[in-house]
């Protein structure tokens, strides 16, 4: 049995791993039972399982949990401060940034990151480049890429968060 | 049960009319903090997990498993071969009509395509049925596989798509093409393609006795719960499927596949609820493929530029095993008069999954081809792309001679020609430069689709308090049914959103048909409306026979109902609310169906399809080959908009597939193994967001008083037309290199 002491969305979560096989990805899916991340792969080339881990995105279907012991890790369920969606998620609605909503979750924090990152700035080729790890096969990049911008544009997201409520 | 009630009412509702309002998503909430629960997401205590070993040749048979290693590894609970594989009530190889699929089910050892399911292994965890599965190692006795459209001689299949004729002419090709003053002939290649929603096809079955509970994606539930009664031999009802929310469907969820149906093997052997995903690779075979095609032209024009003949032969390839023939001619019956046209198809068989309906079948494909063939033989009649094309509209479906029942393509070509720009395009290709030195090319293709409908069935009930609800068992798999439909259902009853509880996504409500072809809004649409309609109906016969009403007599006037209001038609003055009626009537509620399908008279009577125009640009890089699609613009014409904003959604979605036709997707083989080489979406090139171009989508007005009740065409599918043909056309007028192998890709520029 491995012992591991994650903070998951702003909680501590004392895990018993009998396996060490166990990715983050099927950690949080499977064990703790929080399936907003998405797999689409499990190899690392769509995205869907963006999670951040101490602020940085990653694939968690990359990750082993097991590396993972004292780490932070936020999900798309540790985003909304209770009904008030965080701007991101209030630009992807407004902009209409998905259609299956499949990969959102996993555009969603990329997209976090990335504006955490300050990366992008205002500049539309770069928010698609950084974005560009995210596959969404219906195709919603324009909107992806406008709530972003948007977003990013946003401040506080208070503005965001109005339109679409 | 899945229901969108009033706590999400979207933003810009407004009273009145909610069809025609560019409303956000009523599931974006959910979608966007990871509540909208997929199949997978389905994570009960208890719940076993599947894994899948799947065959690494492409035919033979396999002689060996070794099911001990498996057994033997911590937390496994069963390996599910075709010695131990639960008993069906009919062979998955049956087929008592032509639209079921041959399916793989552990029946026997033979491997008729590569990545085919030949074992299942159950365990506690994941990890456990994952390792379990590898250490299966199995063997086979391995044929030679015949792969590719050479493998045989081809033949002529009795029916192609969904058993439309494979072969349709009229007129007399060689003597049009004997007068004609102008002749190309072409010979264009599409490779086979894989859906790859972005969600694996999953399944979370348990049973109770003889019930079984099935959560998996499904772009048809009715239809796969007949066939799940068929192979388990128990009645339909007793089957429910949960698929409020699917991640991406595109045709490879419209019939369920054998995977899913092995998740449901594999929770009665076991006796426990399994949960079982396909990996990524696994959706290489046994979930169908757009199968590739070789299709020939010869055109013919006069000195005016008129076609004079039109010939389109497709070749395509089904599986050894069963029958999909992928209806590649089907564009030329629709887009261009001539006075002779002849569309054949022919096939040969393949050791390969057995191909499917993929996102626009037989459009797509044909569309990339003929397009590019028209913009040849524009060049051969020195006349604009454009021009061309003008001078050879359809006023009358060209083969049937039927007229259409409406067709705005005219505007799309007016209005996206001016949006582009496409007045100042030099005739001449490689004529364009930009400030970095790369070729600058133009290029356009029509887009059409048909307008379909299938059957549906809704229930509709009025409440005293003035809510609504209303139930259909429809799909959402991205397109926006939750909210379209939802628009539809408070018109239909003439309440606001936010009085209306909506409910779908579940076997347990009536049948609304299929997800696909398009046909969704129109066909769960119509359902909804007519059960909207009879239940005012009889909201209207209470209020016509009670003399405490304001509308007492009035039964000849007609009605409108509006914002929770019945008023008479000729005179609005006179009105009362729903729950006045109900009231006085002592009846907590009012209840009623309704369904949709083809108006038969219509169907025959008219042509009916959306059409449109697509314009492109492209850069391609002059020493490196790199194309980069810079712009795209469509106008689209597909009756009555329910949504504007999910429209322009699906049609940008749509365009990006078109791109991702021409210029990335290819499912390669290796033709001596049959096994694929890329076989991940790493190596499966689908556009990315960098790939993405600046678009613009045009929603032309077109009015439809013939295609269904609401007006409503479908919009799904028709932006990949007319988008792949485009930027074909533009890479030619870029480099004046016409590559007729799709997808066009640097190499083929340099070569």
């Amino acid at each position: 049995m491995i012992p591991l002491r994650l903070t998951v969305n702003g909680t501590v979560r004392e895990v018993l791993l009998e396996d060490p096989r166990v990715t983050l990805l099927d950690l949080l899916r499977e064990r703790l039972h929080l399936t907003g991340s998405k797999k689409g792969c499990d190899r690392g080339q769509c995205g869907a399982c963006t999670v951040l881990v101490d602020g940085r995105r990653i694939n968690a279907c990359l990750a082993l949990a097991v590396s993972l012991d004292g780490a932070s890790v936020t999900t798309i369920e540790g985003l909304a401060d209770g009904d008030a969606l965080h701007p991101v998620q209030a630009a992807f609605i407004t902009h209409d940034g998905f259609q299956c909503g499949f990969c959102t979750p996993g555009q969603i924090m990329s997209a976090v990151g990335l504006i955490t990152e300050g990366q992008a700035g205002t500049d539309p080729e770069r928010i698609r480049e950084g974005m560009s790890g995210n596959l969404c096969r219906c195709g919603a990049y324009a909107g992806i890429s406008e709530a972003v911008l948007a977003a990013q544009g946003a401040g506080d997201g208070a503005a965001i968060r109005e339109d679409a409520a | 049960m899945a229901e969108i009630a009033l706590t999400s009412a979207p933003q810009r509702a407004r009273h009145g009319s909610s069809m025609g309002q560019p409303l956000t998503r009523r599931d974006g909430p959910l979608k966007v903090t990871g509540r909208a629960t997929f199949a997978a997401d389905n994570v009960a205590d208890g719940t076993l997990h599947a894994a899948l070993c799947v065959a690494r040749i492409a035919r033979g048979r396999v002689t060996h498993l070794d099911v001990a290693a498996a057994e033997a590894h911590p937390g496994v609970v069963a390996v599910m071969t075709p010695d131990n594989a639960p008993a069906l009530a009919q062979h998955p190889d049956d087929k008592p009509h032509g639209f079921i699929f041959r399916l793989d089910l552990l029946q026997d050892s033979a491997v008729r395509y590569a990545n085919q399911p030949i074992a299942v292994v159950i365990a506690e965890t994941l990890e456990a049925a994952t390792e379990g599965a590898r250490l299966l190692s199995p063997r086979y006795e391995a044929e030679t596989p015949r792969i590719g459209l050479d493998a045989e001689p081809p033949f002529t299949p009795p029916g192609i798509g969904v058993g439309q004729p494979p072969e349709e002419t009229h007129g007399d090709v060689e003597a049009g093409l004997a007068a004609a003053s102008r002749r190309i002939a072409a010979t264009y290649e599409t490779p086979a393609q894989y859906h790859n929603a972005m969600e694996p096809h999953a399944a979370v079955a348990s049973w109770d006795g003889d019930r079984l509970t099935l959560h998996t994606p499904s772009q048809g539930m009715s239809m796969a719960q007949g066939r799940l009664a068929g192979l388990f031999g128990i009645a339909p009802e007793n089957i429910r499927i949960e698929s409020p929310f699917l991640g991406g469907g595109f045709g490879s969820k419209g019939l369920i596949s054998g995977p899913q149906i092995l998740a449901c093997m594999a929770a009665r052997l076991v006796g426990r609820p399994v949960k079982l995903v396909l990996a990524r690779a696994q959706m290489y075979g046994p979930v169908g493929h757009r199968a590739e095609t070789r299709q020939s032209f010869r055109l013919g024009a006069d000195d005016a530029g008129k076609l004079t003949a039109l010939e389109h032969e497709t070749l395509t390839a089904s599986s050894r095993f069963d029958d999909f023939f992928e209806p590649a001619g089907g564009v030329s019956h629709t887009l261009y008069a001539s006075p002779a046209i002849a569309v054949r198809h022919q096939a040969v068989r393949v050791d390969t999954g057995t191909p499917l309906f993929m996102r626009a079948p037989g459009e797509a494909s044909g569309s990339v081809a003929l397009e590019s063939a028209i913009d040849e033989m524009a060049l051969a009649c020195g006349m604009d792309p454009l021009e061309f094309r003008l001078a050879n509209y359809a006023e009358v479906e060209p083969i049937s001679g039927k007229p259409f029942s409406s067709k705005a393509l005219r505007e799309c070509y007016t209005r996206g020609a001016e949006h582009f720009g496409w007045s100042a395009r030099p005739r001449a290709p490689r004529q364009t430069r930009d400030a970095n030195g790369l070729l600058v090319g133009w290029g356009m293709g029509t887009a059409t689709f048909p307008a379909l409908m299938f059957e549906a069935q809704a229930k509709a009930e009025l409440r005293a308090d003035g809510t609504g609800l209303i139930e259909t068992g429809a799909h959402d798999m991205g397109q926006g049914a939750w909210t379209a439909l939802g628009q539809i259902a408070a018109d239909g009853l003439g309440i606001g959103l936010d009085r209306l509880t909506f409910r779908m996504g579940s076997s347990d409500l009536p049948n609304a048909g299929i997800a696909g072809g398009s046909a969704h809004t129109a066909t769960a649409g119509g359902a909804i409306h007519a059960a909207g309609q009879a239940v005012i109906a009889q909201l209207a016969d209470l209020a016509t026979n009670d003399s405490a009403s304001p509308l007492y007599g009035a039964g000849n006037a007609g009605f409108v109902a509006r914002d929770g209001r019945l008023f008479r038609r000729d005179d609005e003055s006179r009105s009362e609310a729903y729950s006045d009626i109900l009231a006085r009537a002592g009846r907590a509620s009012l209840t009623a169906t309704g369904k949709a399908s083809t108006d038969p008279a219509a169907a025959k009577t008219y042509a009916m399809h959306a059409h449109g125009a697509v314009f492109a640009e492209v850069k391609v890089d002059p020493d490196l080959g790199q194309i980069r699609v810079t712009r795209l613009v469509g106008a689209f014409a597909a009756g009555r908009i329910v949504n504007p904003r999910l429209v322009t959604s699906q049609y940008y979605g749509g365009m990006i597939w078109g791109m991702s036709f021409a210029l990335h997707e290819h499912a390669a083989m290796d033709a001596r193994t049959g096994r694929f080489l890329n076989d991940n979406l790493g190596e499966y090139h689908v556009p990315v967001n960098a790939d993405t171009p600046a678009m613009e989508a045009i929603l032309v007005h077109e009015d439809d008083a013939h295609v269904n009740a609401l007006g409503i065409k479908g919009v799904g599918e028709i932006g990949i037309t007319g988008s792949a043909g485009a930027i074909a056309n533009a890479v030619w007028h870029a480099t004046g290199i016409r590559v007729r192998e799709i997808p066009i890709t640097l190499d083929k520029l340099l070569g």
